[in-house]
């Protein structure tokens, strides 16, 4: 990784809006050739960052390093990166040719070059029958392209992305989402994507920094920040997590007695990492719905945990069943089950159930 | 309820009479046969006939269209540098210059020809025509701001930004976004002011010198010497040109 | 998140080159038209020499000249036909207006577009076509005589009557436009309530609508006001001897008198008294939003 060549470094970034801080000391490196996300909800300053190494913001701290070059007083017409707009932005009054024409003719590019240029660039977003059409004439989906085919024209080190798919319909968006992945592999362009939709992100990223409020809260593959979430906020916006909260009363070698005020009574389990847990701290397990297991059977395989529940709702959605099963007075969890020949377990609301667990599957969060 | 809304009906249709019949009377009677202006004697074009035969008539059409044509496109060069311009300032400085810009349609147009004549005579500059389209000038740069600024508030500004972001520098993109964008009201002023200025008579008439009358000086003076059916004629032309002007100038707005 | 325009324009380079497009406008408009202004103020209390030439010396002469009975008597007839035509606009422009405000949305903009076009026509061809009609051979005493209804014609041309027709022709549009803007935001449920209340139509109209539509009386009365006190072009051709108005001793002042100081003093009273007019309008204005917001 550290041999990896980078396209951009952000070192401890910070940006203020008025009374709100909307980026509090980010830092993250993005790898040259790689598809990065920022993910979060809005508000997080996810945008904020991208405006900045486009260069429509100036930080208030902290530095931007393209390909090694500081970005402080290079205006945004001067920079190796091109950003594609949520709303598109092409150019109302010129065709599609035209718009995608823009860039390399700002840069002096001789008219023949232009117009090979154009060509390539629209072929890479299969665009190309589309060339003597306006703007307006275009569907959503078509004028994405073009403005893709507007930035990619210019062979940027870094193309910037601002939501690019959430003015999609779902359909369109599905696709897109294996389409944009492989323009960027054909292109070989690094490319940073600001998105709030978790599922986008996992898909096309090759690594993903989930922000929050301001700050970066992880930075990892999509396994790693799906599997090992670092926090609770992560593990719920990214995906559904259940979740188990309390406080170590005893740690007895393997097994840690833990007092969750959702449960009635202490329950004894084993947690992966119980090593670094200590008496008194407070913990939170977190497991992943399609890594739990409904039996009715008291005994469960072995390496296994499990905790008695009752179910409270079965909900039918086509390839898989999800239950929600009851473990106390406010805890319910989330349990997925796929619909083929070992799903079918037959259970009904009320049923007396052992949710169940493989220890490792755990996610272990101590405060 | 009902009576009411007759009365305010025949209210409303008695106003809109008497806005337009003097006008209709005007072109009217521009077709009397008669000299004797009042009674009617018949159809006729004899006094626009006589108008075209009227060189200095002529002249000072010609003079009309030469001043409006320059100080149009004067004040299209000015009118669109402030419009553009004002984008650049903070919200405060903006509004204020755009207010202290609007002064010369404020004020009585009095005012502006005496200042103006003031302004010349101290600085030994004859009055001549040239005189005259810096005058109209004043209040033609105001009205060209106030058009083209009031489209270029409705451009969508991420256009600029992605214009900076392929390359453009600040004039790349003025040139190649901003005033293409910018046409329809760019024209629409231009009409405008061309209609203004060919309207004119206050200012024109203290900034005038000899040999630089303008049709409405011209009519002016026709009327002083007295009445005419040929008045009728150059009146009802004036009202449909610049009916006809304007209506254009809102159309192309509008788009 | 809004980006202001100053920031759109700053992302390439900073302010500096918005002033070299306001550079032109700015310099061009100040030197042609502001510093004429001053010019205007500072001879006003410059003297008058022998052949009409300006004497550069300072005094108040001429303010306190303005004083004089002549004067204003011109000043104040100024005000009162302004007053006047302001007033004739009002009372025959509310039914207009108020007729506009009433009518389907679809044919409000088509009244109003009758209302704008004859303002779009030249002033001095409108002024002129009351001319046609109120001289003594006009149009009008022709077509009274012929109905028998006068022996001889009415001297109604060169007269005060002339000049407030001719004024309230010229701005009648600028009182109805206002007045409809504030006559369509009435709510017309307030209107249907007071009937229902057993209100007459008088007091429907003097209770509920006329104080509800008082900010576009305020603002139509201003757009007739103002430049009807200014006005040249309308006293010039209707008004007789008797009728001159502030704009036409001005203009008599720098062209006939070759009194330049004189002229400058008139020319700051009435800009004085338009400024004046404007900010106590202001804040009226001001105190009448803040009425409605009370409500």
């Amino acid at each position: 990784m550290v041999d990896q060549p980078t396209s951009i470094e952000i070192t401890s970034l910070v940006k203020q809006h008025g009374a709100t801080l909307a980026v509090d000391h980010v830092s993250l490196t993005v790898h040259r050739g790689e598809f990065f996300s920022l993910l979060g909800p809005s508000g997080a300053g996810k945008t904020s960052v991208l405006r900045m190494i486009a260069g429509f913001e100036t930080p208030d701290e902290g530095t931007i390093r393209i390909d090694g070059r500081s970005m402080e007083a290079v205006p945004p017409n001067r920079r190796p990166v091109n950003l594609v707009f949520q709303s598109y932005a092409l150019f109302p009054h010129l065709t599609v040719a035209e718009n995608v024409a823009f860039g390399p003719r700002m840069q002096g590019a001789p008219r023949g070059e232009i117009m090979s240029r154009v060509r390539v660039a629209l072929d890479m977003v299969k665009l190309s029958s589309k060339e003597e059409r306006l703007p307006a004439q275009l569907s959503g989906g078509e004028q994405q392209r073009v403005a893709l085919a507007r930035a990619l024209v210019n062979r940027p080190t870094v193309l910037l992305l601002d939501e690019p798919l959430s003015a999609l319909d779902q359909q369109l968006r599905q696709e897109m989402q294996v389409e944009l992945k492989s323009i960027q592999e054909r292109a070989g362009c690094t490319f940073v994507c600001v998105t709030h939709h978790q599922e986008e992100a996992l898909t096309m990223s090759d690594r993903v920094a989930v922000m929050h409020q301001g700050r970066v809260l992880q930075i990892g593959s999509p396994q790693d920040v799906y599997e090992s979430p670092t926090s609770a906020f992560v593990a719920r916006f990214i995906g559904v997590s259940n979740e188990l909260r309390g406080i170590v009363r005893r740690i007895d070698g393997e097994r840690v007695l833990v007092q969750s005020p959702d449960l009635l009574g202490e329950v004894q389990i084993v947690l992966p990492g119980h090593t670094t847990l200590q008496e008194g701290s407070a913990v939170t397990v977190l497991l992943r719905p399609e890594r739990l297991r409904l039996s009715t059977v008291v005994q469960g395989l072995s390496g296994e945990q499990s905790l008695a529940a009752s179910v409270d709702k079965v909900l039918y959605s086509g390839s898989d069943r999800r239950y929600l099963v009851r473990l106390g007075e406010r805890l319910v969890w989330n349990v997925r089950v796929p619909n083929d020949e070992s799903g079918r377990i037959g259970l009904v609301c009320g049923d007396a159930v052992y949710v169940r667990w493989q220890i490792s599957d755990a996610v272990v969060l101590s405060e | 309820m009902k009576q009411a809304d007759g009365w305010l009906w025949r209210l409303s249709l008695a106003n809109l009479l008497f806005l337009y019949g003097p006008i209709a009377v005007l072109i009217l009677f521009s077709f009397n046969a008669s000299r004797l202006s009042a009674t009617w004697q018949g159809w006729s074009l004899q006094w626009y006939r006589a108008l075209w035969a009227n060189q200095a008539l002529l002249a000072a059409t010609a003079n009309s269209l030469l001043v409006a044509t320059v100080s149009t496109l004067l004040a299209l060069l000015l009118g669109v540098g402030l419009a553009v311009g004002l984008e650049g300032l903070p919200g405060r400085r903006q509004h204020q210059i755009e207010q202290a810009m609007l002064l010369p349609l404020v004020i009585p147009e009095v005012m502006m020809g005496v200042s103006l004549l003031l302004f010349f005579v101290l600085l030994h500059i004859p009055l001549s025509l040239t005189t005259v389209i810096v005058g109209h000038t004043l209040f033609n740069v105001p009205v060209v701001m106030i058009i083209v600024r009031a489209r270029l508030r409705k451009l969508d500004p991420r256009l600029l930004e992605v214009a900076a972001d392929l390359g453009a520098s600040y004039w790349d993109a003025l040139r190649y976004v901003t005033i293409p964008l910018l046409r329809p009201a760019i024209v629409g002023a231009a009409l405008m002011a061309f209609t203004i200025s060919l309207d004119d008579f206050i200012v024109t008439f203290f900034t005038a010198g000899p040999g630089a009358t303008t049709l409405p000086l011209k009519v002016y003076s026709m009327i002083k010497s007295g009445m005419s059916p040929e008045i009728n004629a150059l009146s009802a032309l004036f009202v449909v040109l610049s009916m006809g002007l304007i209506g254009l100038s809102l159309l192309l707005q509008r788009r | 998140m809004k980006i202001s325009s100053h920031a759109r324009w700053a992302l390439f380079s900073g302010r500096a080159m918005s002033w070299w497009l306001l550079g032109p406008g700015l310099l061009w408009m100040g030197l042609l038209c502001f510093v004429p202004l001053c010019l205007i103020v500072v001879i006003s209390f410059a003297g008058r020499g022998t052949y009409g030439g300006i004497v550069w010396s300072f005094s108040l002469t001429n303010y306190l000249d303005l004083l004089h009975p002549l004067y204003a008597r011109i000043l104040g007839q100024s005000i009162l036909l302004a007053a006047g035509t302001t007033l004739l606009c009002l009372i025959m422009g509310f039914p207009l207006a108020y007729y506009i405000a009433r009518a389907a949305p679809r044919r409000q903009g088509i009244w109003l577009l009758l209302v704008m076009i004859p303002f779009w026509t030249n002033f001095l061809v409108r002024t002129y076509a009351w001319m046609f009609i109120l001289r003594t051979e006009g149009l009008l005493n022709t077509l009274l005589l012929k109905l028998g209804l006068i022996a001889t014609p009415i001297e109604l041309l060169y007269s005060n009557t002339a000049v407030v027709i001719g004024l309230i022709y010229g701005y009648l549009p600028f009182m109805v436009l206002p007045l409809y803007v504030a006559l369509e935001r009435v709510d017309r449920t307030l209107v249907e309530a007071a009937w229902d209340l057993y209100a007459t139509r008088w007091a429907v109209l003097f209770r509920i609508i006329l104080p509800l539509a008082r900010p576009g009386i305020l603002a139509g009365c201003l757009l007739v006001f103002i430049p009807s006190l200014g006005a040249f072009l309308t006293p010039d051709l209707l008004g007789g001897a008797r009728s001159m108005m502030i704009g036409n001793l001005i203009q008599h002042e720098f062209l006939v008198a070759r009194d330049w100081p004189l002229g400058a003093a008139i020319s700051c009273v009435l800009m004085l008294f338009v400024v004046g007019m404007m900010g106590w309008s202001l804040r009226v204005a001001k105190l009448l939003s803040q009425q409605e917001h009370e409500l």
